[in-house]
């Protein structure tokens, strides 16, 4: 399945999910009262016998899918990322992860674009959470082609998933192969490389664009695994840039920003710079509204490459 | 008392002193809860459940939601043939696979899920036993909790979850002595009347004496509910049973008897003397 026009990513989910049950008959899917927050009626409509409705009760789902995982089941859990992550934590870390349970945990509202809802419902420290966490994998897609692909490849691999999804429309980046783990290059320049996942792709490719025109040549990596992150890419990069700017719709505590820190701090040290929500809450508001105040749009990751390069 | 309830009774014996002894030479564990749980966990392991895969039926799976009883448990594994006797010389030490609380990680073919953090071993167990019905097997889900436990949330969305997906392959023990570790769980948080209230919920709930091997058989004996309601079984139970000066006494939840304790429990055990059986380390802490 291919897209072109500007998709929710948790629409992708949906679809490939429903493509996933009729391809693996051990794909299962659980959610807490939000089936159609995060398109998870499609695969309950489709079947049924192989959807379990949890109710208002996150870490009993989590729970329930780790027990579903031990007799050889592919559950994918799915809720809200700050419902996951911080609600039911406990049971990501000792049901799931510590068990070594083969669950994905698909969550939507990751970020701060949840529309209206405000700061209880926006997932801000979500991958911190899920990246603490011994042996869980975090993936997070840029678009609605590589949710697709991601969908499909984390019901392959064996082993606990965490999936963040955004809710909004988000456009297309491109069309390439998904593998976990495995950075991907969308743009290359020698100047400055900006490292992003999820949401923040886009902005950084429009970003990029703008730099351009000020004669700053950009490298953009896709980052949609922050974890095992892709460190062998991520120091080629920045050896060749000599300047990194980090860009995510998440907190700039914990986050790839900082997954990105301890690698190059380790391996190889260069200037850095991050775009993320400041230590601080959200609020409602439209989306477009919400990323300018927290500092989430293209001019901010063009102000923290022409403040890294300064720093160079 | 039957043939199988002779051998529940000498196997809860046998549980009690290693429970002691285990948890006495390495100087830490949780015995008040160990020693409460002996017979109900020497039924299970003496007939009362499919410890083994039989004729390609699978086993019956345990889940210890209250992991820190799980001295216990080991005991009971090592008595069944599952895991080898002398591994309880190593319990709660660097290594072991007998970690402190059961460890999925350590020991994959008998821990159905690590246990721990209070209540999600019943909530894991729905999900073991919701996946059997999947693949249609008949295995059965045995889930024991504490009193204390069901004061966790996760415990009564579990709760809710079994009767909800009609899991009659689910039993639950609620191990009752009305005792956790800072008082008595009606001057803590009262959960009382506690078989009505699980009734409320959905579950067939039956009460028994948790010492009493009949009684415990005759549970485990029940066919299951024909309407798919999960059992409840409220085993009203008492701390440290089988050793007088431990029994009743809240303190011995999670305090170890330091050697000269161990003695006399063993001696009130009919092993006198055995304590130097495994390696004498620590104390009490």
């Amino acid at each position: 399945m291919k897209f072109d026009a500007p998709t929710p990513i948790r629409d992708a989910f949906g679809k490939a999910l429903v493509e996933l049950g009729a391809s693996n008959p051990n794909v299962v899917a659980l959610t807490a009262d939000l089936a159609d927050a995060i398109k998870v009626q499609w695969f309950a409509d489709k079947y049924p016998d192989r959807f379990f409705q949890m109710g208002i009760a996150e870490s009993d789902m989590i729970c329930v899918a780790a027990g579903l995982a031990m007799t050889g089941k592919i559950p994918f859990a799915t809720t809200f990322a700050t419902f996951a992550a911080g609600l039911a934590n406990m049971a990501v870390k000792i049901a799931v992860a510590y068990n070594e349970a083969n669950v994905k945990i698909a969550t939507s509202h990751g970020g701060v674009c949840v529309g209206a809802d405000g700061a209880t419902h926006q997932g801000i420290d979500d991958i911190a959470l899920m990246r603490a966490i011994p042996g869980m994998t975090v993936v997070v897609p840029c678009d609605a082609n590589e949710a697709y692909k991601a969908t499909l490849a984390i019901a392959e691999y064996v082993g606990p998933v965490y999936f963040r999804l955004g809710r909004i429309p988000t456009p297309i980046v491109d069309d390439a192969p998904f593998t976990i783990g495995k950075a991907r290059i969308v743009r290359e320049g020698k100047d400055v490389a900006i490292i992003a996942c999820g949401s923040m792709v886009a902005t950084a490719m429009e970003a990029a664009v703008a730099l351009e025109v000020k004669k700053i040549k950009t490298t953009v990596v896709n980052m949609h695994t922050v974890k095992p992150l892709d460190v062998k890419t991520l120091v080629d990069v920045a050896g060749r840039c000599g300047a990194v700017v980090v860009a995510e719709e998440h907190s700039i505590i914990g986050g790839l920003g900082s997954a990105v820190a301890e690698a190059l701090a380790a391996n190889k040290p260069v200037p850095i710079e991050f775009v993320g929500i400041r230590d601080v809450f959200g609020e409602s508001g439209e989306p477009a509204e919400i990323l300018k105040k927290y500092g989430l749009c293209a001019s901010d990751i063009e102000a923290a490459a022409e403040k890294v390069l300064k720093r160079k | 008392m039957g043939q199988n309830e002779n051998g529940a009774a000498a196997m809860a014996t046998q549980i009690r002193r290693d429970v002691i002894r285990m948890i006495s030479s390495v100087g830490s564990g949780h015995p008040g809860g160990a020693l409460g749980a002996a017979d109900i966990l020497a039924a299970l392991y003496s007939g009362g459940m499919r410890v083994k895969d039989a004729n390609g039926k699978g086993r019956d799976r345990l889940v210890l939601s209250n992991g820190h009883i799980c001295a216990a448990w080991y005991s009971a594994l090592s008595l069944s043939g599952c895991i080898d006797r002398t591994e309880l010389n190593g319990f709660r030490r660097l290594g072991s696979r007998l970690q402190g609380h059961p460890s999925r990680k350590h020991m994959k073919e008998w821990v159905e899920t690590s246990t721990g953090p209070l209540g999600q071993g019943a909530s894991v167990a729905h999900g073991i036993a919701l996946g059997l019905r999947m693949n249609g097997s008949d295995a059965k889900v045995f889930t024991l909790v504490g009193d204390g436990e069901m004061q966790e949330g996760i415990v009564w969305e579990a709760l809710m979850t079994a009767p909800q997906y009609k899991l009659g392959n689910v039993v639950l023990f609620v191990l009752w002595n009305g005792l956790q570790i800072d008082g008595t769980v009606e001057n803590i948080k009262n959960l009382e009347p506690i078989a009505d209230r699980l009734r409320a919920f959905g579950w067939d709930t039956i009460e028994i004496d948790g010492h009493d091997q009949k009684a415990i058989k005759s549970v485990l004996d029940r066919p299951r509910n024909a309407t798919g309601k999960p059992t409840a079984v409220v085993a009203r139970t008492i701390m440290s049973k089988g050793v007088s000066f431990m029994e009743n006494d809240r303190k011995w939840h999670g305090t170890c008897p330091n050697k000269e304790q161990a003695e006399k429990a063993l001696s009130e055990l009919g092993a006198a003397g055995s304590f130097t059986d495994y390696p004498a380390v620590g104390g009490s802490k």
